[in-house]
């Protein structure tokens, strides 16, 4: 089984972020996989363990995304694909056209991707693929089974779970709870440096960055205004519970 | 100039959801004195399109077929595809939601569309617009403009101002015929289970009641449920409740998880890890319940009350009770 995983390097959820000349400042930052996509990984490595195959990492970003790669294919991945070319950048209709772009050039079964981002969180570039593929795709999954052709994803729809069905090749993304990613091993984390790591440019893929330019800008970035520190209740429980349901509901108007 | 703008509706169990109002009034608004069209898909929705003219829709196109009784982007994307031959739009707005951000992906790329997702509010109006939207769960917000083409966003529900009704549009309803093929079956819905027993959606929630590590157990949310009833709110967890195994992950607020924006937060027994406040700090009250008084929760909150959710909780959910019968 032919099984790519789409990949993004992002900061640490733990991270605070910093607005520096309308941009978001990237120094002493920690990165890691996006977490979806840490999904995204485990499940391949899952589906590679129990139908053999290969696991082949792909994504587009700058050289730092390496690292993350790195990680991946010290986890169990086979090979990966980087298009670090800036050409290539854009925003998500320009990174599903260069996605599209290398996997076209591929053997596949099955593409497994994070159902978002944590840093964008547009959750747009992974069925955006499957329709510039024109294969099906089946979302947000919490639970993947694939029996020969066939595929049941268990998706997660606002608390729901809808059980779909869908034949290879097919596109689906992870949601949070669709396994627990395992850490690399030591050998792993030995043998991912020999792993290739193939970088592309836009030649490679024989895309003119012209026709895949962003159709979206950003023109501002920007932090919340900060809160004003709350009120902490004082006196007895009982008269602070008192006098917290008389205030949202006379106050703050937020009870009936 | 004038643009023409079509607005999917939201339907969830046989109901139009509360953004869809919110979407056809800011349709109105952005249209510059285009048409507003609303494409409203489904197994026996008919009957939603009633009313809708009121919130300013000019017309309302209407797929009823049983093919499309559950999501799947495939059978959607045929049907909105004939809505959107139909109307003609410059801009589309779908709901930031299961079906909303699905399918506004596939509808852009077949449209050769850029798309801005999660929108929390909209400036200006025909060729000029500018649309908020947060990134990392809201620990910052951009603005984004669409620099050429169709227009594809999707709309965060309770965030645009407020629907306005008596606006006395025609809404002209006309049914559209669609064709289904195997091609456009080639997901199938086989089986929907309903884990969500209150039928209150944290997404749409105007009031969430969440707990975090603090509730100890499964069986510790069972005040925060009760509280949750005589308020009408929806239940919420932090990832600590969610790892350790105290609820579903469906229930998970923060960078990864929901980010939600409720009138009211009510966080009991959460310390307020930056990943979980980056999903709740822009609610509008924030409501801290923690034992711990040196808990960041404490900083975003507009109420603390430092003690025992277990003692606490249970008051809160007996004054209510009186307070609201």
């Amino acid at each position: 089984m032919n099984i790519l995983v789409c990949l993004k390097q992002t900061f640490d959820t733990e991270e605070r972020i910093v607005v520096e000349n309308g941009r978001v400042k990237e120094d002493g930052v920690k990165f890691i996989i996006n977490p979806y996509d840490e999904y995204a990984v485990e499940e391949a490595l899952r589906l590679k363990e129990e139908h053999g195959g290969e696991v082949t990492v792909v994504s587009v970003g700058p050289s730092r995304f390496e690292e993350a790669i790195r990680t991946a294919l010290a986890m169990g991945a086979d090979e990966a694909i980087l298009a670090d070319d800036p050409a290539l950048f854009g925003d998500e209709y320009t990174v599903a056209k260069v996605l599209a772009a290398i996997i076209r050039q591929r053997p596949f079964d099955i593409i497994l991707a994070g159902n978002q981002a944590v840093d964008d969180g547009s959750g747009q570039v992974a069925v955006r693929l499957a329709e510039e593929l024109g294969i099906p795709h089946i979302s947000t999954l919490t639970k993947l089974v694939v029996e020969g052709n066939q595929v049941t994803g268990y998706r997660d729809a606002e608390g729901d779970v809808e059980v779909v069905q869908a034949t290879l090749p097919v596109l689906v993304t992870a949601q949070q709870g669709l396994n627990e990613p395992r850490y690399p091993s030591l050998i792993g984390i030995r043998k991912a440096s020999k792993k290739p790591l193939t970088h592309v440019t836009a030649a490679d893929l024989g895309l003119n960055p012209e026709e895949i330019r962003p159709r979206t800008k950003v023109v501002d970035t920007f932090l919340p205004k900060p809160k004003q520190a709350g009120k902490i209740l004082q006196g007895d429980l009982q008269e602070q519970v008192r006098e917290l349901v008389q205030s949202l509901r006379t106050v703050d108007k937020v009870i009936g | 100039m004038a643009k023409n703008v079509l607005v999917l509706a939201d339907v969830r169990r046989g109901k139009l959801r509360n953004v869809t109002y919110e979407m056809v009034s800011a349709a109105h608004r952005i249209a510059d004195g285009g048409a507003v069209s609303v494409a409203l898909l489904g197994k026996d929705v008919a009957a939603l399109a009633a009313g809708l003219g009121d919130f300013g829709a000019d017309r309302v196109y209407v797929v009823d077929a049983p093919e499309l009784e559950h999501y799947t982007p495939d059978a959607y994307k045929k049907a909105f595809m004939e809505c959107v031959r139909a109307a003609n739009p410059d801009i589309l707005l779908l709901a930031h939601s299961a079906v909303g951000k699905d399918l506004a992906a596939v509808m852009a790329t077949r449209l050769g569309a850029g798309q801005v997702s999660d929108v929390i509010d909209i400036e200006g109006s025909g060729d000029h617009l500018t649309f908020t939207r947060p990134i990392y769960a809201g620990k910052a917000f951009t603005k984004v403009q669409v620099t050429e083409g169709v227009v594809v966003a999707t709309v965060r529900p309770n965030n645009l101002p407020p629907a306005e009704g008596g606006l006395g549009k025609a809404g002209q309803v006309e049914t559209l015929a669609v064709t289904f093929g195997p091609q456009d079956l080639a997901t199938v819905v086989k089986e929907i289970v309903q884990k969500t027993s209150s039928g209150v959606d944290l997404s749409e929630a105007k009031i969430i009641v969440s707990g975090g590590r603090g509730v100890k157990s499964a069986e510790g949310f069972k005040p925060l449920y009760e509280l949750a009833e005589v308020l009408g709110a929806a239940v919420g967890a932090s990832r600590g409740a969610c790892d350790a195994g105290y609820c579903d992950y469906a229930l998970q607020i923060g960078q990864t998880g929901k980010v939600v924006t409720p009138d009211l937060y009510i966080a009991c027994g959460i310390s307020g890890a930056i990943q979980h406040l980056a999903g709740m700090s822009n609610s509008k009250v924030i409501v801290a319940i923690n034992k711990d008084p040196e808990a960041p929760i404490f900083q975003v909150a507009d109420y603390g009350i430092v003690g025992d959710l277990f003692e606490v909780v249970p008051m809160m959910t007996e004054l209510l009770k009186k307070e609201l019968a």
